[in-house]
């Protein structure tokens, strides 16, 4: 009896993991590592070495990762909010990007492509470009909230301008900013052998989670994306909601677009940030996240977005033919958006409560 | 109801008169162009892809830009699209307007053929840039394209000279199946089959710098040993140089690692000269003087001896290139 309630309660707690949302892309980690483990456990080394400056510096393929999906992390986050409150994706961030970074090199360089030095501060030049993002965030949120036309129409529009728009910003030249530094946003600031997108993706966490736990922002959205007209008829102002999140999502893009500029110094409006809109997506859906709205779990989404960047290294690493990546990346994703999609997990905790019990009581 | 469909009624009836007069008044004017030619000026009406698309169409674009003016006695019209559909529209608009050439690079390689043989028969004559076409030859009066095979075979042929002893290769692929793709990743893997080059790695970087940096930084992390880097475009060459940076490894003339690039950006050339990259191909994208002398040649009643016209193109390296080649060839 007592053994019999004691698997009883371990299996109620494996179904509760199972329905957990951040079982599944902890799980999809978990799965990456331990197959990169047995397949060469030289990926997990982490070497400290110097660059070309003379800087300590850490490598390795860890590093590499949180590195280079700090971005889509950042960018995961605000798409996680619209995504519950509008039950539709932004899929305009990647040419948002282009314009913020545009607009973060326009600032710096003046009228002169090349400056020797750059001729306004920094962070005035990250102020203007959060305005602009924010603008863009607005523009998108007021055809979502006010005309109510449907997400993914509302930001084809910026999807398709955007990097146009980008380009004009600039007149189509190709500004350089040789900076030493503007180059620590994306690259390292000397002394700290860790890559700055990393730090500045931990301050975006922090503060989104202070927002939520500290604000009523989290409750309204999930309430607004459930059901609209019941939060209105609680008092909730559903546009102003679906709005804000979408000036959110244009704040991550503009911090996306400083580390993006940051890491090269320039801008390449057709190619920068391609589609990462898509794996922002993705990296909701990993995360268990519905995106038919509702109930939300940032740190889930922020986890898938790792869990991404985890999958492209890994297939860097073992050097697949470039002709099957796509193929590889599509299979990898498929298996891993199956499982997380509520009805799988449904399934799969339900399984455990029947055959756990009746396995307890033959032993007994 | 009955109001609607009689303003319907009204509105497509003033559409279909509006057609007509608008065929009868051009098919009146053309005649009276046809009779004298000489001193007026040619009309051309040039299809090209959006001028954003990348470094290269921007300098193409501005260099067909500045070449067909009125001082130069052009009268042109510029239609830029990256869809193939809205290209034909565009085509059959200044075919309507009874141009005397026009200059196409065009998005896609299939269906133009009946829009071309509408030219044909409106007496439009037609000179493919940039891109050829899956279209008959007859329906064209030329093509002047870049030989992508060629620039990877000068690049790769350059590469052999360097007689360095060991060939450790990164290969950074730009898009699959592209044309440049194509061409500069087949004279590379033909060598090194016959000469018995190593690749270390081969992967796709989609023309993205960062995806190019991460590629490189992969094969840093893995210990693989390496002495150069062939990149299908400039961008992935700066990515892969980023990489290179941050582990410490020197690159460039006389250095551990020989850094080629592809297209000749000016910031790439500058890059050459400073002795940071070895080696940039261009991809020449001036094609006007090409397309005037063929317009030359056609207007005088001569006929071309070739339909396909291979710009010259060339590799610049890094130990001779001078601030002049910087500044007439970066794009």
């Amino acid at each position: 009896m007592n053994s019999a309630s004691k698997s009883n309660t371990s299996s109620s707690i494996i179904s509760a993991m199972f329905r957990n949302q951040i079982f599944i892309p902890l799980a999809a980690l978990l799965i990456l590592a331990v197959f990169n483990l047995i397949m060469d456990p030289s990926f997990f080394k982490v070497t400290l070495g110097h660059n070309s400056n003379g800087d300590p510096i850490l490598s390795g393929n860890i590093i590499s990762i949180i590195d280079c999906g700090s971005e889509l992390a950042i960018l995961a986050i605000g798409m996680t909010l619209v995504t519950a409150a509008s039950r539709g994706q932004d899929i305009s961030v990647g040419a948002a990007i282009a314009i913020g970074g545009s607009v973060v090199l326009r600032v710096l360089c003046g009228t002169n492509s090349r400056p020797d030095e750059i001729q306004a501060p920094i962070i005035v030049a990250f102020l203007v470009c959060c305005l602009v993002t924010m603008a863009c965030g607005a523009f998108n949120g007021i055809l979502v909230s006010i005309f109510k036309i449907q997400p993914m129409v509302a930001t084809l529009i910026l999807f398709t301008a955007g990097r146009s728009i980008a380009a004009w910003i600039n007149n189509n030249e190709l500004p350089e900013v040789r900076d030493a530094t503007f180059s620590y946003f994306g690259g390292l600031i000397p002394g700290i052998p860790i890559p700055t997108p990393f730090f500045i993706a931990i301050a975006c966490f922090i503060l989104i989670f202070l927002v939520l736990k500290f604000t009523t922002l989290g409750l309204y959205v999930q309430s607004v994306g459930i059901n609209e007209q019941t939060s209105r008829l609680n008092g909730l102002n559903p546009a102003f909601i679906k709005f804000i999140t979408y000036v959110i999502l244009g704040l991550c893009v503009a911090v996306a677009s400083l580390i993006k500029v940051s890491r090269l110094g320039s801008i390449n409006y057709s190619v920068i940030a391609k589609d990462i809109e898509m794996d922002a997506i993705l990296a909701v859906a990993l995360g268990g996240n519905a995106l038919g709205g509702g109930k939300f779990n940032i740190s889930a989404s922020i986890l898938g977005a790792y869990v991404i960047q985890f999958l492209t290294t890994t297939l860097y690493k073992f050097q697949v033919q470039s002709d099957a990546l796509p193929a590889y990346k599509a299979v990898v994703v498929i298996a891993l958006v199956v499982l997380s999609a509520p009805i799988v997990r449904e399934k799969i905790a339900s399984l455990f409560k029947k055959f756990r019990p009746q396995g307890a009581e033959l032993k007994s | 109801m009955k109001i609607k469909k009689v303003l319907a009624m009204a509105t497509s009836m003033l559409l279909c008169g509006a057609v007509f007069a608008g065929c009868g008044s051009e098919g009146g004017s053309s005649s009276s162009k046809e009779t004298k030619k000489g001193d007026k000026l040619i009309s051309v009406g040039i299809i090209n892809n959006d001028p954003n698309e990348s470094g290269y169409r921007t300098a193409n674009v501005n260099d067909l830009k500045a070449t067909f003016t009125k001082e130069n006695g052009y009268d042109a019209k510029f239609a830029y699209s990256l869809k193939n559909e809205e290209q034909i529209n565009y085509a059959q608009k200044f075919i309507q307007d009874e141009v005397d050439y026009l200059l196409l690079s065009a998005a896609d390689t299939a269906g133009w053929d009946s829009v071309l043989k509408d030219a044909k028969d409106a007496g439009v004559r037609v000179i493919l840039f940039d891109r050829t076409i899956d279209a008959d030859e007859s329906l064209y009066e030329a093509s002047v394209v870049s030989d992508m095979d060629k620039e990877g075979e000068q690049a790769v042929e350059w590469l052999k000279n360097q007689k360095l002893t060991s060939y450790d290769i990164v290969h950074l692929q730009g898009v699959m199946g592209s044309a440049a793709q194509e061409g500069r990743s087949g004279a590379l893997t033909k060598t090194a089959d016959e000469l018995k080059w190593n690749i270390v790695a081969e992967q796709t970087a989609e023309w993205s710098s960062e995806k190019a940096q991460q590629i490189v930084q992969s094969v840093i992390d893995a210990d693989k040993k390496f002495n150069v880097i062939y990149a299908e475009n400039d961008d992935m060459a700066k990515g892969a140089v980023a990489a290179l940076d941050k582990a410490n490894i020197s690159h460039g003339v006389g250095k551990d690692v020989v850094v080629i690039g592809f297209d000749c950006n000016k910031w790439a050339l500058e890059e050459l000269k400073a002795g940071n990259w070895n080696y940039d191909g261009q991809c020449n994208p001036f094609q006007s003087s090409y397309i005037v002398d063929i317009i030359e040649k056609l207007e005088n009643g001569e006929t071309l001896s070739q339909k396909t016209i291979i710009m010259d193109e060339k590799g610049f390296d890094a130990t001779t290139i001078t601030d002049a080649d910087v500044e007439q060839y970066g794009i």
